[in-house]
């Protein structure tokens, strides 16, 4: 075991760690947050793969996490506010509760 | 395995599990904050400086807070006492279980190999600024209007209509 591997075993607990937050919370935000782990996990393995790869120096790694923490925001500021419309309409955040299309 | 990995890993793993197992809202925002912290100091490890401020002031700095003002804005009293998780918490985890399992699986059994730990790469900001005027500029560019785009159409979203702000 390299110590490659080691990243990406952390990156994938921090992407199941995410996953279950987005599966089973009831808060919608907080469903967003678990989305937001998943992300950072994908992120952790562009800059472990740019360290290890063979050429470094190519920057890739680093431009492609750069542009996906630049879209996680976007999507964050989105979601955020789809939640705040939805919660207007329905008078509440908790997912299960959210289960009629036409309010 | 260095020291500084391990006290790096178990910090953020202990902040990004808390952060979907604690029970109020703001706690679990507190601690998602802790694993971002995290996370960066792993990307400081890893010698890419850049993005690891980059992940401070976007995760820490900014999406944090909007998360915190998105739960102050929706808190209701009912929500003191519902349940934390949904009803159908157990087949959530077990499929993050699984999916982590797969993962976990398919690391070990990969046969990628690094011999030797390649040497330090010296990546500055001006190396990067270059790479993004230069190679990646029409991403650059996309980029600013995605954002300009999405923050318009948040904003938009998020302020609702005229007559039922009155």
């Amino acid at each position: 075991m390299s110590s490659l591997h080691h990243y990406l075993l952390l990156s994938s607990l921090l992407f199941s760690i995410g996953l279950a937050g987005a599966l089973i919370r009831r808060n919608a935000i907080l469903v967003l947050i678990g989305i937001e782990l998943m992300l950072n996990a994908a992120n952790l393995n562009f800059i472990a793969f740019w360290r290890y790869g063979p050429t470094p120096a190519a920057l890739t790694g680093i431009m492609f996490t750069v542009f996906s923490i630049s879209i996680a925001a976007a999507e964050a500021a989105v979601g955020l506010a789809i939640i705040l419309a939805a919660y207007r309409h329905c008078k509440t955040t908790d997912l299960d509760q959210m289960n009629s299309l036409k309010g | 395995m260095t020291l500084s990995f391990m006290i790096l890993a178990v910090i953020t793993v202990a902040g990004m599990v808390a952060a979907v197992g604690l029970r109020n809202a703001v706690h679990c925002v507190l601690a998602l904050t802790l694993g971002f912290v995290g996370i960066a100091a792993l990307y400081l490890q890893l010698g890419a400086q850049f993005v690891g401020f980059t992940q401070i002031m976007v995760y820490v700095g900014a999406v944090a807070i909007l998360a915190v003002f998105a739960i102050m804005m929706t808190h209701s009293p009912e929500s003191a006492t519902s349940p934390v998780f949904s009803s159908r918490w157990l087949m959530g985890s077990v499929v993050a279980a699984a999916v982590f399992a797969v993962l976990a699986w398919a690391i070990h059994a990969s046969a990628a190999s690094v011999q030797a730990l390649p040497s330090q790469p010296e990546v500055t900001v001006q190396q990067i600024g270059d790479a993004l005027m230069h190679h990646y500029v029409l991403p650059l560019e996309i980029m600013g209007l995605l954002l300009t785009a999405a923050l318009i159409g948040a904003v938009v979203i998020a302020m609702g209509h005229k007559e039922e702000m009155k």
